[in-house]
């Protein structure tokens, strides 16, 4: 029963990685983007939290810096896209490659650095419970709050006025122009917030993830498996982070059977 | 997406049922081996396969050009679904084209592509594939210039893995630049496409560039 504890626990971990790229990237779908370059803004966003956090210990100006520049990223290939009309599946290939180039050399001096342990954050009273505990309330606290932006962007995409010109953009950005509404600027937001995310999840796996800094770390992990909830049709939040639960669970069991393990014999 | 299944079928293939029964992993060719692969030339360490890539090129410009089979692809018009077509045909040009000319510089030490000696490390050395869609457009989908995108993106490579050597730069260098490249050259269409014209009147949201409605038209 422990074990299974654990094994929830630790999908829930992974899981927070997954449910932001595919957060971001589902705003992206919605504004008619679709941007192939999670890959690089993640592993930029990883370094750069990687090394705010090495350098201040404070993982929120981490998960920050990691914001930063992956909207940093998603405004140039916004820029490339929106404006000047490039190929989007091109640009969004030439930005992973970039990212991936460019986190590499940044990152060349901090692949011997370890962050240590972060403290978990515990729920007060339910943290105490016998099995529900372990398994939901001793996270980390962007676990909470990718939940709670899961419903915060499904209010906003179907129950809000902004949320509804989004997708209309995304679905006949023709129509869109001609009632009146800046297309391409509300694209350009779009894709800078779809960004931003990805950037907290690439700093999620940097900082809190594993604690260390490794070339290509994304690769097979987040980056393109995030990509596959929201490209399905009228994929929506709710089941987005639903999906990228089941789909962290078969990631991790890896790897918590590994932790289980150590777990029963430290006990 | 079919990259990653593809990459986990061949991984169980080579850790599996073709596994060296002597080894860990799947056979790896001496190096004697390699050598004795048919040479392009007598004396000069390239391999067939830039003759093989080379006659591909010929036969994909022959297909797109000059028969009626190829006129839908090269014809480039949206209701035929000729560009994905085109694209698919001449990135299958450039797979080739970077291949050879890959191996041209390690003059067969690490074989690639369809004739790799080691599948497992080839597709594990990674980025091949999408590295072609590069070439591609970097040769105008056309196959000639896949032949000069191909040579110009082989020179990135070989210029990572020095700089690695030499000055302990990580190889992954490489991939700025190949992004830099892919990035300016799509914007640079902009270019060729529209013609810039400063207007003194504001034009709303289109200061740099004429042409709103094709901006929003893209999907």
């Amino acid at each position: 029963m422990d074990s299974f504890a654990l094994l929830v626990a630790a999908t829930l971990n992974s899981g927070t990685v997954l449910a932001f790229a595919a957060l971001g990237l589902l705003i992206n779908e919605r504004a008619g983007i679709v941007n192939l370059g999670a890959e690089g803004m993640m592993l930029v966003a990883a370094i750069a939290g990687f090394a705010t956090a090495v350098h201040t210990g404070n993982d929120w100006l981490a998960f920050g810096a990691g914001a930063l520049a992956g909207a940093a990223l998603a405004a140039a290939f916004g820029v490339l896209v929106i404006w000047l009309n490039t190929n989007q599946y091109a640009t969004g290939l030439a930005l992973s490659l970039f990212g991936a180039g460019f986190s590499a050399f940044v990152g060349l001096r901090y692949t011997q650095e370890k962050l240590g342990e972060h403290n978990v954050f515990q729920v007060p009273v339910l943290a105490d419970l016998p099995f529900i505990g372990p398994a939901f309330f001793r996270q980390h606290p962007m676990i909470y709050i990718a939940i709670a932006l899961t419903a915060a962007i499904a209010w906003f995409l179907y129950r809000s006025r902004s949320g509804l010109v989004l997708r209309a953009i995304g679905e006949s950005p023709e129509s869109a122009h001609a009632l009146g509404y800046p297309v391409r600027r509300i694209r350009l937001a779009a894709v800078v917030v779809g960004g931003a995310l990805c950037g907290v999840a690439g700093a999620y796996i940097s900082v809190v993830y594993t604690h260390l800094w490794v070339e290509g770390m994304t690769a097979a992990r987040a980056g393109s498996r995030s990509r596959s909830p929201p490209l399905r049709p009228g994929g929506r939040p709710a089941s987005c982070s639903a999906r990228t639960c089941s789909a962290a669970s078969r990631c991790c069991s890896c790897s918590c059977r590994a932790r289980v393990c150590s777990s029963r014999a430290s006990s | 997406m079919l990259v990653y299944v593809a990459d986990q079928v061949l991984g169980y293939l080579v850790y599996g049922p073709w596994k060296d029964p002597a080894g860990t992993t799947f056979r790896r060719r001496s190096l004697s081996e390699v050598d004795a692969d048919p040479e392009a030339l007598p004396g000069y360490r390239v391999n067939i396969g830039l003759v093989i890539a080379l006659l591909a090129v010929g036969a994909f410009w022959i297909l797109l050009f000059r028969t009626y089979a190829g006129l839908p692809a090269a014809g480039r018009r949206p209701g035929a679904g000729g560009g994905a077509l085109r694209r698919l045909l001449v990135a299958q040009g450039a797979v080739d084209g970077a291949a050879a000319l890959g191996r041209h510089g390690r003059a067969g030490r690490r074989a690639r592509g369809r004739r790799a000696a080691r599948p497992a490390h080839a597709a594990r050395a990674g980025g091949y594939g999408f590295a072609a869609i590069i070439v591609a457009f970097v040769g105008r989908l056309h196959p000639v210039g896949v032949v000069f995108s191909a040579i110009l993106m082989s020179m990135f490579y070989i210029g990572g893995e020095l700089a690695q050597s030499r000055l302990g730069l990580p190889k992954s260098l490489t991939g700025v630049f190949q992004g830099l490249l892919l990035f300016t050259l799509l914007a640079c269409d902009t270019l060729i496409h529209y013609r810039l014209r400063w207007q003194s009147a504001p034009a709303p949201a289109a200061a740099t560039t004429a042409a709103p409605a094709a901006g929003t038209a893209a999907t």
